[in-house]
């Protein structure tokens, strides 16, 4: 029996082995990427040796893997669709793919994975591109140490950095992504993990989730993106500390939350953005330990928001800490630091022994009448602040955090 | 002009109250930064102080000095020297005393944190200067009041109504116009009426730099233009040019047609 089951191991090994390694030169017997497809049998690798390959339209549609050796220039001329993968078990490393073709019919993808599993796409340097890397119909892969740079100018012809479309579990992780219209964009795609990635400058979103649930994303930093990052229809979706930095503009959020149920977002850093989050429509979601500072408004909640918890948070220098645009509260706010707080702690427990009210009346007003924003830190708003402070009546009088911290929350 | 200026300096210098003024600034630096650890909201709680405080003792002192200072002044015109020169150089005299005390209180404590290793300098500087702006056009302020009234109790009265006119109650009835008025496009109003008003004026420069990012929430080409590049600097630092120019024009016309 034992005997038998060494054979088998030979049998495996010695097949194994048989993978081969195709090289790809100017040079080389094979010179073209599409000619080394060709030849190439199930579980070879192509290597792809340094210098400028002008193809598109390559598909593999078998389990292969391509590496690159020194970043090998793949240049799509502008003509359409650089890399399909239509295969399991497929590897693409090292490659530097440019000149994406522009479509108004179609998504052209620098590399597109359609309808395969376990595939690995890793060390691409894209530039000049429509879309980046869109995936589809794909499950189980993983997408790691990418560098995306676009050169986005208008919403309406420009694609996305990262793509997934109804693929679940998959995992993105420490790619870059710059200038394209939305950095990482989820639709219909479940259990994806989004680590460590940086998405900066691009135009529309840095990350945008649509219809996607139990997804988690951490450790990423969203910076100066036309609108930040939108999260919209979605369910179970944790954040951890994420930084949003920067977000600035009319429209700008560091986070837009519609349709979210459920959602734990914690540890993430809020700096310097126009809204740090925005809520609408969002219930039962866990706020804990995040940083919001230097913001326009902290937390700008829009309406039928309830059931949402925010703990020992630090809300510091904001222009607004909490907005409401409605007198009805359901949401509760405990243990946070507030910068603006002037109370006391006479038993020295660490806790405000006077409740804080987040919301200002300031706030009220200038929702009604944006203009009045020029009157910010005015000493007589000031003044009607106070007073809305000892007797609300403009803003909800349940909205009290009953148990201020006198400094700042750490974990 | 300058002979009039030095004798009002040296003359404030060794005044009490200059140096009361330069404590107050003095004590209120250390304790924001020493006390308190937290750059940032040492600039906010400055702001407050400066946008309140500065106009409140210019326009006290530059009355309080004038009609103190009123028989030395009788015994200058005596002699062969130009109005417009005396009293610019009163006023002159105030304003940098005024000035120096607000500099020197609050730089020192500025300067012993390690401001020019921080990032707050620029913050800080912009502090310095709108409170360098708010006491040369107070002054000068109060110094119109003083000359339009022989009446002691009177120039007191109208110089603090002034101060709680600008500083309060004119920021109630910009709040009031724009609402009752806010089905109209009132980006141009607002600004408009900032412009009007040197402590909205210095407040909204300051905002330029504490709180841009609520200032750009709002939606309106001009706000975006305005506080969106350095062109709302810019413009508001002319105004206050203008601001301290009117004044002091005033001072000088009105010298030369008074009876003394």
């Amino acid at each position: 029996m034992n005997k038998f089951i060494v054979f088998l191991l030979v049998i495996l090994l010695t097949h194994t082995s048989y993978a081969q390694n195709i090289e790809v030169c100017k040079t080389c017997p094979t010179s073209t990427i599409k000619e080394a497809i060709t030849k190439a049998k199930d579980f070879d690798t192509i290597t792809i040796k340094k210098g400028t390959y002008k193809e598109y339209n390559i598909i593999i549609n078998k389990p292969i893997t391509i590496v690159g050796e020194n970043y090998p220039v793949i240049d799509g001329e502008l003509k359409g669709e650089i890399i399909t993968i239509t295969s399991d078990n497929v590897t693409v490393d090292g490659l530097f793919i440019i000149n994406v073709g522009t479509s108004y019919t179609e998504d052209y993808a620098a590399i597109r994975v359609r309808k395969s599993k376990n595939f690995v796409i890793q060390n691409l340097v894209l530039e000049k591109l429509f879309f980046g890397i869109y995936i589809e119909k794909s499950n189980y892969g993983k997408v790691y140490h990418n560098k995306i740079i676009g050169d986005a100018v208008e919403e309406y012809n420009s694609g996305n950095g990262i793509q997934l479309w109804y693929s679940n579990y998959i995992e993105i992780e420490h790619n870059y992504v710059e200038h394209v219209r939305d950095g990482i964009y989820l639709e219909f795609s479940d259990n994806c993990l989004i680590k460590n990635n940086v998405s900066a400058e691009n135009l529309r979103y840095g990350l945008h989730f649509m219809f996607s649930n139990d997804d988690i994303y951490q450790d990423n930093t969203f910076e100066n993106n036309g609108a930040g990052v939108a999260v919209m229809f979605s369910k179970k979706i944790k954040m951890l500390n994420n930084t949003f930095k920067e977000n600035w503009g009319t429209a700008s959020y560091g986070m837009l939350l519609k349709e979210i149920n459920d959602a734990e977002i914690i540890g993430n850093t809020f700096q310097e953005n126009t809204i740090g989050i925005n809520i609408e429509g969002s219930n039962r979601i866990t706020y804990k330990n995040n940083n919001f500072i230097n913001n326009g408004w902290a937390v700008k909640v829009r309406g039928a928001c309830y059931t949402n918890s925010f703990l020992e948070n630090n809300f510091l220098y904001n222009s607004f800490d909490i907005s409401y645009n409605s007198k009805v509260n359901d949401n509760v706010f405990d243990r946070n630091y507030w910068s603006n707080y002037t109370g006391y702690d006479l038993n020295k427990d660490g806790i405000g022994d006077v409740p804080y009210r987040p919301v200002k009346l300031f706030s009220y007003i200038v929702n009604r009448t944006p203009e009045t924003i020029i009157l910010l830190r005015s000493l007589f708003i000031d003044i009607i602040d106070f007073s809305e402070k000892v007797s609300p009546v403009f803003t909800p009088d349940n909205l009290l955090d009953n148990n201020p911290l006198t400094k700042k929350a750490t974990w | 002009m300058l002979k009039i200026l030095k004798y009002s300096f040296y003359d404030l210098m060794r005044s009490r109250w200059s140096y009361v003024y330069f404590a107050f600034y003095l004590l209120l630096g250390i304790v924001l930064l020493f006390l308190n650890n937290d750059l940032s909201k040492a600039v906010i709680t400055l702001m407050n102080v400066i946008i309140v405080l500065v106009p409140l003792i210019g326009t006290i002192f530059g009355v309080m000095y004038y009609y103190n200072s009123k028989e030395f002044t009788e015994l200058l015109l005596a002699q062969p020297l130009k109005r417009s020169s005396i009293f610019l150089g009163q006023y002159l005299g105030v304003a940098l005393s005024l000035s120096m005390s607000l500099i020197l209180g609050l730089g020192i404590p500025f300067v012993f944190y390690g401001l020019f290793k921080s990032a707050a300098i620029w913050d800080f500087s912009l502090l310095l200067i709108t409170g360098i702006f708010l006491t040369l056009i107070f002054t000068a302020l109060a110094f119109n009041i003083a000359l339009s009234n022989e009446n002691k109790i009177k120039g007191f009265g109208y110089a603090i109504l002034l101060w709680l006119f600008l500083a309060i109650i004119y920021d109630g009835i910009f709040l009031m116009t724009l609402i009752m008025f806010e089905d109209y496009p009132l980006d141009k109003v607002s600004l408009i009426g900032t412009m009007l008003n040197p402590i909205d004026l210095s407040r909204t420069l300051i905002l330029l730099k504490l709180d841009i990012s609520a200032l750009l929430g709002y939606t309106g080409a001009v706000f975006k233009q305005f506080f969106g590049t350095s062109f709302g600097l810019i413009v508001s630092f002319s105004v206050l040019v203008i601001w301290v120019l009117l004044p002091v024009w005033r001072i000088s016309v009105k010298s030369k047609k008074k009876d003394f």
